[in-house]
C-alpha cells in the first residue's frame, strides 16, 4: 500500500498543534456557509433592505420639511451616511444570530466537536457576517444620485472599507452576545434593548453637536459613534458643504474639548472589534 | 503480525514498532474508510477507568470503568438520565471528567482533547445538520473541519453517501429529508473523516422502525467495511442486541457488563410452557421431581436453566399427553429488571423528540 494515498498523513494527526492551513480553510468554509445561507434565504435579503430605505425616505423627506435646506444642502444629505452605516450595522448584528439558531438546531455542536480551534470558527462567522453586511451597505450607495450625495470611485473604496471595519465590529460584538445566550427570545430582547438605542445615539440620525451634557456623555461612550463619524466625514469630505451647513450638520467627534482625528476614531472601532473578538471566542462552545 | 495488522486496519501504520503492516494490502473500500490510530496494536480502542462527572450536586457518572476491543459493538444501556450521554460526552471531549480518565483510539480525553476529535465520529440525538445546505455542503464542511485532504473529499462524499444509499439526494437541501434520511446522512457524516471509533447517542430515537432497521443495516455493515469500533447509547432493549457487549448503567454506574447472551444467562433460567392433558397433575409431578414448576392458566410453567435440553426429560416426567411446548429465554428487559430492580421504559421516545423538530413546531 502506498502512504501517499492513505487519507491522513502519519504524525500530524499525534500531536495537538493546529496546523495553519487547516485553520484557514475552516474559516473559508465556515463563512462560505454564512454566503450560502444568505443568499437561500430570499426573505432575508429582501427585508434588510426595506427598512433601511423606509428609515432614509421617512427621516429624508419627513425630516427635511422641519429641519430645512441650509444654503442647498438637505438633512437628507446629511442623514444618507447615517442610514447606509445604519443597515451595515443592523445586517452585521442579525447576522450574529444565526449562532443563536445553530444552537438551536443543533449545528453548532457539529462545529464545536470539530478538531479546530474555537477562533477559527468564530472568525469565520464574524467574517461571514460582516462580509454580508458589507454588501448590503454598498447596495445602499446605489441609492446615493437619487439623494443628491456625490460618489467618486476612490469614497466608494473608502466607504467599502470603513463599512467592512464597522461590520466586524459589530458582528463580534453579535457573536459575543449570542455566544452567552441559550434561547433566541432571549436575543431578540438584548438587542432592542442594546442596538436601537446605540444606533440612535451614535449620530446615525443626528448631529452630536449642542446635545445636553448627560446625552453627549451617552453618545461618546456609544462605541458606535466613532465607527459613524468616519462614515459621514468621507462622505462629506466629496460633497459641496457649504459653511453654514458645515457649522450645522457638523462632522468629528469631540472627547474632552479635544476633537479626535479620523484616525483615532478608527482605532477606537478597531480595538472595540479586538476585544469583542477575543471575548466571543473565550465564550465559544467550552467544554463542560 | 498478520492478524494483528488484520485486526486493526491501520491506515498509516508507519509506528516504527509496527512498520511491517505497511506491507499488508487492504480492498479499497476497506483501505480508505479504515480507521487509524497509532498506539499499540491490540490495545483496546477506548478504555475508560474510574470516569466521574459530577455538575453542582448532582453526581451523574460515578466510578465507571471499561474497555471497549477495537471493532466491537458496545452498547450502554439505561433509562434517560442514567449517565450515558454524560460518560459519551466525557469520552468525546465535550465534558471535562470530575475524577478519572479515558483514552479514546490512543488519546487521553484530557490532555489530548484535538488528537482524539480527530479520531471519532458523533451521531447525537438531536440532529446536528444545517437543514439549509444541501446533503453534499454539509459533507463538505465535515470534510474541511475534519481536514479531509482536498483531494481525497470528493471520492470519500461518493463513498459515504453510497454507504447510506442517499447518492440519489446528493444535491438536495437537507430541510426537504425525512427525519430517517437526516439520519443516515450523519451517519454517513460522521463516517467521512474514517474514524477509529463511532459514537452513537440515542441514534434511532424518534426514528420509526423500519428506518431503524435501516440505520442498523447501516451501522452494521460500517463495521464489517471501515472495521469502526461502536459506542452506542440506547434505552431500547431491543437495540442493545446488536451489540457485542452491554453495560448497563443506572443512576450514574454501570451495574452489569457482559455479552448480551451471557447477560441473560446470569439472570435467570429459561421459562418452559407445557400444555398438558392433565395441568393440575404435571405440575405436581414436575415438582416432586426437584423442578421449579407451577400452574399456570392452561399451561404448566416451569422454570429450568437450559429449557431446550430440558424438554424431553419434562415431557417424561410430566407424564400425561403434552400438546404444546413453548421455550421462552430471558429478554434483556428481564436482565435490566434483575440488575435495576426497575423496568426500563421504552416507551417515552415523545419526550425526547430531537431538538430540531421541537423546534420546528415552535416554528409554526
Amino acid at each position: 500500500m502506498t502512504d501517499a494515498r492513505l487519507p491522513i498523513a502519519p504524525g500530524t494527526l499525534t500531536d495537538e498543534r493546529s496546523d495553519l492551513g487547516g485553520e484557514l480553510r475552516t474559516v473559508g468554509m465556515v463563512w462560505e456557509r454564512e454566503l450560502i445561507r444568505f443568499v437561500r434565504t430570499r426573505t432575508r435579503i429582501l427585508s434588510s433592505f426595506i427598512q433601511p430605505i423606509l428609515f432614509l425616505f421617512v427621516l429624508g423627506y419627513g425630516m427635511s420639511t422641519l429641519v430645512g435646506t441650509t444654503e442647498g444642502f438637505t438633512f437628507k444629505k446629511f442623514v444618507f451616511p447615517g442610514i447606509v452605516a445604519m443597515s451595515v450595522v443592523m445586517t452585521a448584528i442579525f447576522s450574529a444570530i444565526s449562532i443563536v439558531w445553530d444552537r438551536e438546531f443543533g449545528f453548532l455542536r457539529e462545529m464545536v466537536v470539530a478538531p479546530v480551534s474555537r477562533a477559527s470558527l468564530v472568525v469565520g462567522k464574524t467574517l461571514g457576517g460582516a462580509s454580508i453586511a458589507t454588501v448590503q451597505g454598498s447596495i445602499m450607495l446605489v441609492l446615493a444620485p437619487l439623494i443628491g450625495v456625490h460618489l467618486t470611485a476612490l469614497l466608494v473604496l473608502e466607504v467599502v472599507g470603513l463599512e467592512l471595519l464597522m461590520a466586524v465590529a459589530m458582528t463580534t460584538f453579535g457573536v459575543f452576545v449570542a455566544s452567552r445566550i441559550q434561547r433566541i427570545e432571549a436575543f431578540q430582547v438584548v438587542m432592542q434593548l442594546l442596538l436601537f438605542p446605540m444606533l440612535f445615539l451614535s449620530g446615525a440620525l443626528f448631529p452630536l453637536k449642542g446635545l445636553p451634557a448627560w446625552l453627549a456623555v451617552i453618545t461618546r461612550i456609544n462605541p458606535l459613534t466613532y465607527a459613524v463619524d468616519p462614515f459621514r466625514r468621507v462622505v462629506f469630505a466629496v460633497q459641496h458643504v457649504p459653511p453654514a451647513a458645515a457649522a450645522r450638520f457638523s462632522t468629528g467627534v469631540t472627547l474632552f474639548g479635544y476633537s479626535l482625528p479620523i484616525s483615532a476614531e478608527i482605532g477606537v472601532v478597531c480595538a472595540f472589534a479586538a476585544l469583542f473578538l477575543t471575548l466571543a471566542v473565550a465564550g465559544f462552545g467550552k467544554p463542560e | 503480525m498478520a492478524t494483528a495488522c488484520d485486526q486493526a486496519f491501520r491506515p498509516y501504520a508507519v509506528d516504527t514498532l509496527h512498520g511491517d503492516c505497511r506491507g499488508m494490502t487492504l480492498p479499497p473500500a476497506i483501505r480508505d474508510l479504515a480507521p487509524g490510530r497509532p498506539g499499540l496494536v491490540g490495545d483496546p480502542a477506548l478504555e475508560a477507568s474510574h470516569l466521574s462527572k459530577r455538575y453542582g450536586d448532582v453526581q451523574a457518572v460515578e466510578d465507571v470503568s471499561f474497555q471497549v476491543a477495537r471493532r466491537e459493538i458496545f452498547a450502554l444501556l439505561g433509562p434517560n438520565g442514567a449517565g450515558k450521554s454524560t460518560t459519551v460526552k466525557m469520552l468525546c471531549t465535550l465534558a471535562r471528567p470530575t475524577d478519572g480518565t479515558a483514552t479514546v483510539a490512543g488519546f487521553d480525553v484530557r490532555r489530548q482533547p484535538k488528537a482524539v476529535r480527530r479520531r471519532i465520529g458523533l451521531v447525537f440525538q438531536e440532529q446536528t445538520l444545517d437543514d439549509q445546505l444541501t446533503a453534499e455542503e454539509n459533507l463538505r464542511f465535515h470534510a474541511v473541519l475534519y481536514r479531509v485532504p482536498k483531494i481525497e473529499v470528493e471520492a470519500r462524499i461518493r463513498r459515504v453517501l453510497d454507504l447510506v444509499e442517499l447518492a440519489d439526494r446528493r444535491r438536495d437541501v437537507v430541510s426537504t429529508f425525512s427525519g430517517g434520511m437526516a439520519r443516515r446522512l450523519e451517519i454517513a457524516r460522521s463516517m467521512l473523516h474514517t474514524p477509529a471509533v463511532l459514537f452513537l447517542d440515542e441514534p434511532t430515537v424518534g426514528l420509526d422502525p423500519q428506518t431503524r432497521a435501516l440505520m442498523w443495516e447501516d451501522v452494521t455493515r460500517l463495521r464489517e467495511e471501515a472495521g469502526v469500533t461502536i459506542l452506542l447509547t440506547t434505552h431500547y432493549m431491543d437495540e442493545a442486541e446488536y451489540a457485542d457487549r452491554i453495560a448497563i448503567i443506572d443512576r450514574g454506574s454501570i451495574v452489569a457488563l457482559d455479552t448480551p447472551s451471557n447477560l441473560k444467562a446470569m439472570v435467570s433460567a429459561d421459562t418452559v410452557e407445557l400444555t398438558t392433558a392433565d395441568d393440575p397433575i404435571a405440575t405436581a409431578r414436575l415438582t416432586a421431581a426437584g423442578f421449579r414448576a407451577k400452574l399456570g392458566t392452561g399451561n404448566v410453567i416451569v422454570f429450568t436453566p437450559n429449557g431446550d435440553s430440558q424438554i424431553a426429560r419434562l415431557i417424561d416426567v410430566a407424564g400425561v399427553a403434552v400438546t404444546n411446548v413453548h421455550v421462552h429465554r430471558p429478554s434483556l428487559d428481564d436482565v435490566f429488571l434483575h440488575f435495576t430492580g426497575r423496568q426500563i421504559r421504552a416507551d417515552h421516545a415523545e419526550h425526547v423528540l430531537p431538538m430540531r423538530m421541537r423546534a420546528r413546531a415552535r416554528r409554526r
